[in-house]
């Protein structure tokens, strides 16, 4: 295995965990970042010249459904926490130790270890075991835990153990069979469709039981005005719940979903245009921690079929970036806020030393051009397939040199 | 005026602007004009099938698929002798739902109908959008027969078509002003989307009547307005369209029991007094009597147009394949 060069990049607008960006290079040595600042030492270093782009801590995408390298690498992504949705499902420590490494060194797989055995909701996984072979916080995969019994029992146990625990918000009685939600949309198309509402449903009482048990809750999706309305709550009680959504849920209404477009079939499905909006003003206001791709490539066998038949999922990992900008330019966030939603606080939440350009943590950096115009393509994708809502897309925002390690990684056109 | 000179005024532009589509998917979106030309297109062959001889040779050598990926008997039927009177060839291909259920196969069977170089298709399947993803991959005119809880085109045409001759007399074919009410389960039913779609666009007033569990959220937001009290949804009504409980759409309890539902929703005698005196009584079929309908509003004479439907849907379906063949026929104005 090479060792890291020694690298400065210099002349960037580095995004720091604190204050707003400022000008300064970045020194790193055997790996790690050794320097932050407007001076830092260039002897013996390669000098990058970042020419005034952005420098930012690679991106850390909590909740991925497959690890698909080259997008990760396309989107920035250094680390990625992987949903226990797999075949088999992450719920052994066997699978997880093999998920945790089956990215090194260029990408660091973070597994999701399943909260219940084969993620069916019943009796709890060896989450101990799971979490000392590698896995970074237990999730209860695309499917909400109905028994109530069984969640806080989960969270209490998941609290001893310091483990996030990862909630997929959606009432499962009321969702049924839905894949749409019920509104104007659903009704002419014909879909079974449940009400925004069972996510609210849903939020409400694993709030309660986290409230109760003083575990740490992250709902990987929230989506709807009233969910987030109760995650505001929720936090100004001092509850220890965090949110993350997806981009397609603060770009796309359920608007996308006409002709039966089955790459904005998604989970939770897309919502009413109110809700996109709340979305985006929960972005604003602290509201939602996390922002994440959700990446989850599926071929024509998964979504060239009948709406209601196809897999939910998109291909996420390389719009992640460029859609987080938009905000940015939409002002909605600033730079350094858009950051420590794809980076800084998903890594909190993980509990890994990553996610801050800060001396001393591991040299995972991403080199940035927030402007650079491009459309996406679903038939040029790097991921393993091209299902994006976004496919003709005109998005702001390229990846020049991505770094894991301290390692140049990806095929960027900056620094390799 | 008769219906059939209607069509002579010139209400809608020559040739294949008339109809500007290359298949039938759905009614929604269609301009009011297209839906009138497709309805005059019609009555040349309700006038036919009145014939002792009911032979048309019109379509001669073409060859018509229709391939149900759902059971069907009434529709099957129609489809089949509308283009058997209209002299193709027709083809059944009827399919088992579990057995295509699977995706790629659909596209396959698609990509083989096309293959077969088929001059039309007729689709009927159980999920809403799937006959638009095998119009998609075919060449010929595609018919909808029915996809899931979306639409059935051929249905909402042949309503209007039965609606519109039976009420000639006093109305001379306007729409508006009509005060149409759908009851029963909108929310899985195809046929009233069609039917809403159709009969707003050519200025009918329309209700629906359900009660919660099967009124589809957003519903008012298709120009209709939506009743609980099915008393106060027949005030006043010109036509009264009763639809079938699907039970076999019903994932969960829906409704406590057909007891209950006739006590609240059935159309007896004594609720269709509610309506204008001569009002009309449809149903798309198959009827559950003594439910959604009883047996002497079904069989009222005169008010009771459900053969009539049957009868209009044959035309209608007729001109359907009449009209999307014209290109590939190389009609004058239309190739």
């Amino acid at each position: 295995m090479s060792v890291a060069p020694t690298l400065v990049i210099a002349n960037g607008l580095l995004v720091l965990p604190e204050g707003t960006p400022a000008k300064g290079a970045v020194r790193i040595e055997n790996g790690r970042i050794a320097a932050v600042g407007d001076s830092v030492d260039t002897d013996g270093a390669r000098v990058i010249d970042a020419k005034g782009a952005v420098v930012a801590p690679g991106l850390v995408d909590l909740g991925v459904f497959a690890i698909d390298k080259p997008a990760f690498h396309f989107g920035g992504i250094t680390r990625a926490a992987l949903m226990p949705d797999q075949g088999p499902p992450l719920d052994r420590p066997s699978t997880v130790r093999y998920a945790s490494r089956s990215g090194k060194p260029d990408l660091w797989v973070h597994p999701l270890g399943a909260a219940t055995r084969g993620l069916e909701g019943g009796e709890l996984a060896e989450i101990a075991m799971m979490r000392d072979a590698g896995a970074k916080a237990v999730a209860t995969g695309r499917r909400w835990i109905a028994d109530s019994g069984t969640m806080l029992r989960l969270l209490r146990y998941c609290a001893m153990l310091d483990l996030v625990v990862v909630s997929h918000a959606e009432d499962q009685a009321l969702v049924g069979n839905a894949v749409a939600t019920a509104g104007e949309m659903a009704t002419r198309l014909g879909l079974p469709s449940a009400p925004a509402e069972a996510e609210a449903l849903a939020i409400a009482r694993d709030v309660a039981l986290a409230e109760m048990s003083g575990a740490r809750l992250h709902l990987r999706q929230v989506t709807t005005a009233a969910g987030l309305a109760l995650v505001r709550a929720a936090k100004t009680r001092g509850v220890a719940v965090t949110a993350g959504v997806s981009p397609a849920h603060f770009m796309l209404s359920d608007i996308a979903v006409a002709d039966f477009r089955t790459f904005a079939r998604l989970s939770p499905p897309l919502r009413s245009e109110a809700d996109r909006q709340a979305v985006r003003a929960a972005l604003a206001d602290g509201t939602i921690d996390v922002v994440t791709s959700g990446h989850d490539p599926r071929g024509p066998e998964d979504k060239r079929l009948p709406f209601a038949d196809a897999e939910p999922g998109m291909a996420g990992a390389e719009t992640l970036l460029p859609l987080t900008l938009s905000l940015v330019r939409d002002e909605v966030i600033d730079l350094g806020r858009a950051f420590r939603l794809l980076a800084t606080n998903p890594a909190a939440l993980l509990g890994v030393d990553a996610g801050a350009l800060r001396a001393g943590a591991e040299a995972d950096v991403a080199v940035i051009d927030p402007e650079r115009p491009w459309i996406v393509d679903s038939n040029k994708m790097a991921a393993a397939a091209g299902n994006t809502p976004f496919d003709r897309q005109p998005v702001q925002g390229r990846v020049l040199a991505l770094f894991k390690g301290g390692m140049p990684v990806g095929s960027h056109s900056l620094g390799a | 005026m008769t219906s059939a000179e209607l069509s002579q005024t010139g209400r809608y532009p020559a040739g294949s602007l008339a109809f500007p589509h290359r298949g039938l998917l759905g009614l929604a979106g269609l301009a009011p004009h297209e839906l009138l030309f497709l309805l005059d297109e019609a009555e040349q062959w309700v006038e036919l099938n009145r014939q002792p001889q009911k032979r048309a040779d019109r379509l001669a050598g073409l060859t018509i698929i229709n391939a149900f990926f759902e059971n069907s008997t009434r529709t099957l039927l129609s489809f089949e002798i509308a283009g058997k009177r209209l002299g193709a060839d027709v083809v059944n291909m009827a399919v088992a739902q579990s057995s295509v259920k699977k995706g790629e196969t659909l596209i396959d069977t698609a990509m083989t109908l096309n293959a077969m170089r088929a001059d039309a298709i007729v689709i009927r399947h159980g999920s809403s959008g799937a006959v638009r993803l095998i119009a998609d991959k075919v060449d010929c005119p595609v018919l909808n027969a029915g996809d899931g809880q979306h639409e059935h085109p051929t249905q909402g045409l042949l309503d209007a078509l039965t609606i519109r001759q039976a009420l000639f007399d006093k109305r001379k074919g306007e729409f508006n002003g009509l005060i149409v009410t759908i009851c029963g389960d909108i929310l899985h039913s195809r046929v009233a989307r069609s039917n809403i779609h159709c009969l707003t666009t050519l200025g009918a007033e329309v209700r629906v009547c359900a009660p919660p569990a099967l009124m589809p959220a957003g519903i008012e937001q298709m120009k209709v307005t939506p009743y609980h009290d099915f008393d106060k949804a027949l005030a006043g009504a010109d036509v009264v369209m009763m639809l079938r409980l699907q039970q076999e759409r019903m994932e969960g309890q829906f409704i406590p029991s057909p007891r209950e539902y006739r006590h609240l929703y059935g159309l007896t005698l004594h609720r269709l007094a509610l309506a204008k005196p001569d009002a009309l009584v449809m149903h798309p079929g198959p009827m559950n009597r003594g439910v959604e309908i009883d047996s002497n509003v079904a069989d009222l004479a005169g008010r009771s147009m459900i053969t009539r439907q049957v009868e209009m849907g044959v035309a209608m379906r007729m001109a359907c394949l009449e009209v999307l063949t014209r290109k590939a026929r190389g009609v004058e104005g239309w190739a």
